[in-house]
């Protein structure tokens, strides 16, 4: 086939990005070349990996498809840049080359025949808008996310799947990372992206911005999708690390997206300064060895300021003029942690009224976990023991190691180390990253 | 793409008593469908009490019997077909459809398109 590994000339959409910038592989030494050619695409894939696919999903309004060229865009890059180079906008490089593959197809395929003729009319539409983000440079492609966003995050489809194939497509995890994210089995999460796709396809679910009536209704979901992005960078579901930084702040970034886009949202602010909030602890919550460190333990001078500054604004500006949402009220309890010169003298009676009211709004066993953990900080550990006992019978909590290490840690206060270590023990049985699972042993040990 | 809208109607007590739409509302939003250069087919179906089930046994035998009669709470009563460009705007016309007020409910399925 014609033009199989060139990104295109003649397609018109290729404008001076045509083929790779030769003279930059040919500086690197031949080994060197290689090995910083697959580490420019890995990190090119994790970066904009995203964005390629929400730019094609958009021009071809296929989620299947845009996968596909997605991934045999990255396949011709870790094929040619060892040895040509990589390119000078690696980005706009993997999109023509991943445009041009689709192309290819549905010029194959006369079951996407059809299509091809909506592909055509978009592409020349695009094509009076391309320049200027050529030009700009910095921004090498547009950001077409936001749309894909809500597509993924939208109400036909089922709330759980939502989560799922934003992680997906918009995050780049892995399918058992995200069924390790939401604590189910890799084959049922495996099911759950395919109907979701399969649901996007068939019934046609559009890839645009809801408009401003329907937003109120959509935002939500939008923005429990990036939470659980944050989530799953915060605390990786399995792996060597513990923390997933790049995922973090991906999230980060797509809050700011969205607080930028509804800057009249408060819950969008909110998320943005629960976001900030916990990360700014990001590097006191781990230990040399990667173990993790618990709040109390952290050495809080290595807490990043800034970041804690920012977020502080924004809690004020999401509790502000109306009533708080649950981001709003997660992030004034993070407020009031990094405000707090050391575990004594943080505000626990107010966490635990926060605590109070977000269990009205999200009632949820994760929630009243860390609320009896706060209870146990005001009252002492056998209350919040007693308060952790009594959701022993929650399913979800089953596979969720912080609540056997949180009953484990007031046993131990308790000095009733016999079942503080079968407590241990059971977390260790699901806990997914090496470092916890090392933090737990060392606990054993003790 | 066309999707057919399923319009069940709502809880109808002993007595038949009919949702709270009117015959208006429903000439109103037919005649809003017409308008909007939608509207494939539709038709509302007669009382539940004149439906007529058959079934053929692998033998090739006919059995024909009265109803089905309502076990659910919520009858197909009608259905529409309409060509939108997507599910939101499926699910826009299915909103303002007066069969998914009253504890009724409208069910948005795409029509499948074996063609190109």
């Amino acid at each position: 086939m014609a033009g199989e590994d060139v990104p295109p000339a003649g397609e018109g959409d290729s404008a001076g990005e045509g083929l790779p910038a030769a003279g930059e592989g040919a500086a690197l030494g031949e080994g060197a070349a290689a090995g910083e050619a697959v580490g420019a695409v890995e990190a090119v894939f994790r970066e904009e990996r995203g964005l390629l696919l929400a730019s094609l999903v958009r021009r071809f309004g296929d989620l299947d498809l845009a996968e596909e060229v997605t991934s045999e865009a990255i396949e011709a890059a870790l094929r040619h840049w060892p040895a040509e180079g990589v390119p000078a906008r690696p980005g706009a490089w993997l999109l023509t080359t991943a445009r041009r593959r689709a192309v290819d197809r549905l010029r194959r395929d006369r079951a996407y025949a059809a299509r091809l003729a909506v592909l055509r009319a978009d592409a020349e539409r695009e094509e009076t808008v391309a320049p200027a983000a050529d030009s700009a440079g910095a921004a090498e492609l547009p950001d077409e996310r936001l749309q894909l966003f809500f597509t993924c995050a939208h109400p036909a489809l089922a709330a759980e799947d939502r989560t799922a194939i934003t992680l997906r497509c918009l995050a780049g995890l892995t399918t058992p990372e995200v069924a390790r994210a939401f604590l189910v089995p890799t084959a049922t999460m495996a099911q759950r992206i395919v109907r979701a796709k399969r649901k996007i396809r068939e019934a046609r679910i559009p890839f645009r911005v809801p408009g401003p009536d329907e937003l109120p209704e959509r935002l939500p979901g939008v923005l429990q999708v990036v939470y659980s992005v944050f989530t799953e960078g915060y605390a990786a579901s399995s792996g060597p690390r513990l923390q997933r930084l790049d995922l973090a702040g991906e999230a980060i970034r797509l809050a700011r997206i969205l607080r930028r886009l509804l800057p009249a949202e408060r819950e969008a602010a909110g998320l943005l300064a629960l976001l900030l909030l916990v990360h700014a602890r990001r590097d006191a919550r781990t230990g040399p060895e990667g173990e993790p460190v618990l709040l109390e333990e952290q050495d809080r001078g290595r807490w990043d300021r800034a970041m804690i500054e920012e977020g502080r604004d924004l809690v004020v500006r999401a509790l502000t003029g109306g009533p708080a949402g649950p981001y709003g009220v997660q992030a004034a309890i993070a407020a009031l942690h990094d405000e707090a010169a050391d575990v004594e003298s943080t505000d626990w009676v107010q966490i635990v009224a926060l605590y109070d009211v977000l269990l009205t709004l999200t009632p949820s066993p994760v929630v009243a976990v860390n609320r009896a953990v706060a209870v146990a900080m005001r009252d002492g550990p056998g209350a919040g023991l007693a308060l952790l006992d009594a959701l022993s019978g929650e399913p979800r909590l089953r596979a969720y190691p912080p609540y056997a290490v949180a009953r484990g840690d007031l046993l131990t206060r308790l000095g009733r180390a016999g079942e503080a270590a079968a407590a241990y023990r059971s977390a260790l049985e699901s806990a997914g990253t090496e470092p916890e699972r090392a933090a737990l042993r060392r606990k054993l040990g003790e | 793409m066309k999707y057919m809208l399923l319009i069940h109607s709502g809880a109808v007590d002993e007595q038949g008593g009919a949702p709270q739409c009117t015959v208006e509302d429903w000439m109103a939003y037919d005649k809003a469908v017409r308008d909007a250069g939608i509207h494939v087919s539709g038709e509302s179906l007669a009382d539940l009490v004149t439906a007529t089930t058959v079934r053929v046994s692998p033998t090739g035998e006919r059995t024909v019997t009265d109803g089905p009669f309502a076990e659910t709470r919520e009858l197909l009563g009608g259905f529409l077909v309409i060509d939108v460009p997507d599910l939101d705007a499926a699910l826009d016309w299915a909103a303002r459809c007066p069969g998914s007020r009253d504890g009724g409910a409208v069910v948005v399925r795409p029509v499948a398109d074996f063609g190109a």
